[in-house]
């Protein structure tokens, strides 16, 4: 073998492992799934047992009440969460992008949140939640009100869900806007304050439009993260009272270990599989549309 | 050199003999049997549950008097089907011997993944012929261990034997006999009286719910509803298979678990069995009506406050008298290594002097001599009313079939809308009854109809 034919294919050689572990541990599981969406399989049964179906699972369960239900949960759950998230992430972050003495501790405290484990978070929201000894329910009691069915009430447990998730995901917007924030040109700044831009106009005009990109991407970052959300819900109502809060990965769980239906499962995991493909695809194109329209302007900028 | 070995060990053979024989006849079944098993490891799959805790603390027993070693690999009783339907459809299991929740049982039998155990009573060598199977309780038997004969999963002509029950249980009334006896309260026999003392509680004590519940959506409130559903006069389905959850014993059942939950302690709608459970350990429900299991529990000062003023009756009475069966079996996989060691380890447990000592440790009993003991009804005082409920044991209380999992789920969060959202007990179950036919139907249920 040549020198050179060996240099050529040195980087292959190196890249080999990584290829290996991507194609064993995510084309493998990925492309098991999709078979086993069309197969009508038992856990007792070895996958090479179970009957074939073709798309008989797909069809129960768009016919499925109780899977539309699921859908229609996360879908919601998804839109409010995200929606919550972006705007208190967004306005925290507008609101602590300045010099303040102990700045810095103030900012690790606020991303507290992010950093425990899902499954403690439920715990820690469910005994805060708890009707008698909770703290909610105490205070609200020693200050003479009602106590609240916080996790009893169908309603009222689809709200709590979303407090918690709130409480845990904002930190992330927020320190990702201010990041963004904090890498704005400070020229523009200067200059819109030159021309007598009130604090509002600065942020309406100047800095949100500026942040945009950043903001699309994180939005769609946690709006795909907030439609795979589990733990926390599993801990603090495991998706009941009834169906109020039993988002679909919750779904897919019971499907797979209750109901014993792996071929059902996986085909939901494959349906939600498809919606975060579309969500991710859509950053991809936004990512591409904007570093087409840089260019172009970066092109104009040079003819000039 | 070889005849040497030979003699040496027919020696060694002949002292054992001699010296096992009359340790033997004491105990009633021959040591030697243990023999050629000496030195295997058993691997066993247990729940973490009271019974199973007290069975730790009896296998060191076992060693000793058998030579087998026993490694005990212990999970959450709910997680248990996951980790075993993975092992059972393995060729070669690392389980020897498993314990399964009842309704694993019917999985597990159509999966061809359990031991009929036949041959292994039938072998003279291995069946010890002073075991007794009539003294074990027969409602556990034919609930967790018969699958095969009248609907597939209850006993009949055409049943066999596929596990022997083994921390097996039934629900009685738990009450608080302080509370009772300053009120004057008579301790509910039918279920008019219980669900009527059931909202008299909060009325005389305020801030004390009646009686504590599950009810949580899914799994737990169907278990409520179901508890219920027996005595009232109801079941899931007729002879044919098709759904009768929907008749007026269903509705009755679903008000009572209404009534109950209702007049139940603040937050009952979410409880699980544990939050039941420490609702009244802590004082505030008066009543709790569930597995015989949490009785340890009630009576165990370092986590109760109510020890030694609770009061143990019979599960009172609807139409007819039929309290729960559930718990766990204990069977031998299919695809085990050790099977022989592995049926005389569950021998051993569940002899009259295993279930014996397994009870003195805190068990549940799973024969009925071992609740007429006087030894274990002086430590535990409430083990004769045990016994007694035990004669109601309905073994058909819920279906046992490959498909429960599913209509169960859809029971609970049926049931836990009835509770949470005021949806119409008749409308939620006619819901269900729908449901459970097209669910049936896909299963081949009616194709002899």
């Amino acid at each position: 073998m040549s020198t050179a034919r060996a240099n050529r294919l040195t980087p292959y050689l190196f890249l080999a492992p990584a290829g290996i572990v991507l194609l064993v541990a995510l084309f493998y599981p990925i492309c098991y799934m999709i078979y086993a969406s069309f197969l009508d399989w038992n856990p007792s049964q070895r996958i090479g047992e179970a009957d074939f179906v073709g798309l008989r699972n797909y069809i129960k369960l768009f016919s499925d009440d109780a899977f539309r239900e699921s859908m229609w949960v996360t879908l919601r759950f998804a839109a409010i969460v995200v929606t919550l998230e972006m705007v208190i992430g967004v306005g925290l972050a507008l609101l602590l992008d300045r010099n303040i003495r102990g700045m810095s501790v103030l900012r690790t405290l606020f991303i507290l949140p992010m950093m425990i484990a899902p499954i403690v978070v439920g715990l820690m929201w469910r005994y805060m939640y708890h009707p008698t000894v909770g703290i909610f329910n105490q205070t609200l009691e020693s200050w003479g009100f009602e106590p609240i069915p916080w996790l009893s009430d169908g309603s009222w447990a689809f709200t709590s869900v979303i407090i918690a998730d709130v409480w845990q995901w904002t930190p992330f917007i927020f320190i990702l806007s201010l990041a963004a924030l904090q890498s704005l040109p400070s020229s523009a700044i200067e200059a819109s304050k030159i021309d007598g831009a009130t604090g509002w106009q600065q942020i309406i005009y100047i800095k949100l439009p500026l942040m945009l990109p950043v903001l699309i991407v994180t939005l769609l970052l946690r709006l795909i993260d907030s439609f795979k959300v589990l733990e926390v819900i599993l801990v603090m109502t495991n998706g009941g009272p009834g169906l109020s809060t039993e988002i679909l990965s919750i779904r897919i769980n019971r499907t797979a270990s209750e109901f014993r239906e792996l071929g059902e499962a996986a085909a939901m995991s494959n349906l939600l599989l498809i919606v975060l493909l579309i969500l991710t695809f859509v950053m991809f194109i936004y990512n591409k549309a904007q570093e087409i329209r840089a260019e172009r302007m970066r092109a104009a900028e040079e003819e000039a | 050199m070889k005849s040497l070995k030979r003699n040496v060990w027919s020696a060694a053979m002949a002292v054992s003999m001699t010296f096992t024989a009359s340790y033997a006849l004491a105990e009633g079944h021959t040591a030697d049997v243990y023999a050629p098993y000496e030195g295997t490891t058993l691997v066993v799959n247990f729940p973490a549950h009271p019974h199973y805790n007290a069975v730790l603390d009896v296998l060191p027993q076992f060693t000793e008097e058998t030579g087998i070693e026993v490694e005990v690999d212990q999970l959450q009783y709910l997680k248990m089907r996951e980790r075993q339907t993975l092992e059972l459809t393995k060729d070669e299991g690392d389980y020897d011997l498993i314990s399964y929740v009842v309704f694993s049982k019917a999985d597990y039998v159509f999966a061809d993944q359990l031991e009929n155990l036949a041959k292994y009573f039938m072998n003279p060598k291995l069946a010890n012929p002073n075991y007794d199977a009539g003294d074990l309780i027969d409602g556990y038997v034919q609930n967790i261990g018969v699958a095969g004969g009248e609907k597939g999963y209850l006993p009949g002509p055409t049943g066999s034997l596929f596990g022997i029950p083994f921390g097996a249980e039934t629900s009685v009334l738990a009450y608080r006999k302080d509370i009772f006896e300053k009120h004057g309260i008579e301790v509910p026999q039918t279920y008019d009286q219980l669900l009527e003392v059931a909202c008299q509680i909060p009325e005389v004590e305020p801030g004390m719910g009646g009686m504590a519940s599950r009810a949580a959506s899914g799994h737990q409130a169907s278990h409520a509803f179901l508890l219920h559903l027996a005595p009232l006069g109801g079941r899931v389905f007729d002879e044919q298979w098709n759904p009768i959850i929907n008749n007026e014993a269903g509705v009755a059942a679903a008000n009572a678990l209404k009534t109950i939950v209702d007049c139940g302690p603040e937050g009952s709608q979410t409880f699980g069995p544990a939050e039941a459970a420490a609702s009244f350990k802590q004082g505030s429900s008066a009543m709790f009506m569930d597995s015989i299991a949490f009785a340890a529990g009630f009576e165990d000062p370092s986590q109760s406050t109510v020890a030694g003023k609770v009061g143990y009756a019979l599960h009172p009475e609807g139409v007819r008298r039929g309290s729960q069966t559930g718990g766990f079996g204990i069977g031998i996989p299919s695809n085990a290594q050790n099977k022989e060691a592995a049926f005389l380890l569950m021998q051993w447990l569940t002899s009259k002097e295993g279930d014996l000592a397994v009870a003195m440790a805190g068990g549940n009993p799973s024969r009925f001599s071992t609740y007429e003991n006087a030894e274990l009804n002086a430590k535990y005082p409430y083990s004769a009313t045990f016994g007694e409920a035990l004669q109601f044991a309905d073994p058909d209380w819920r279906p046992i079939i490959p498909t429960w999992g599913k209509i169960n789920a859809d029971i609970g969060t049926t049931m836990s809308q009835v509770l949470t959202e005021g949806l119409d007990p008749q409308e939620a179950l006619d819901g269900v009854a729908e449901r459970a036919r097209a669910v049936m139907e896909e299963a081949g249920y009616y194709t002899w109809q």
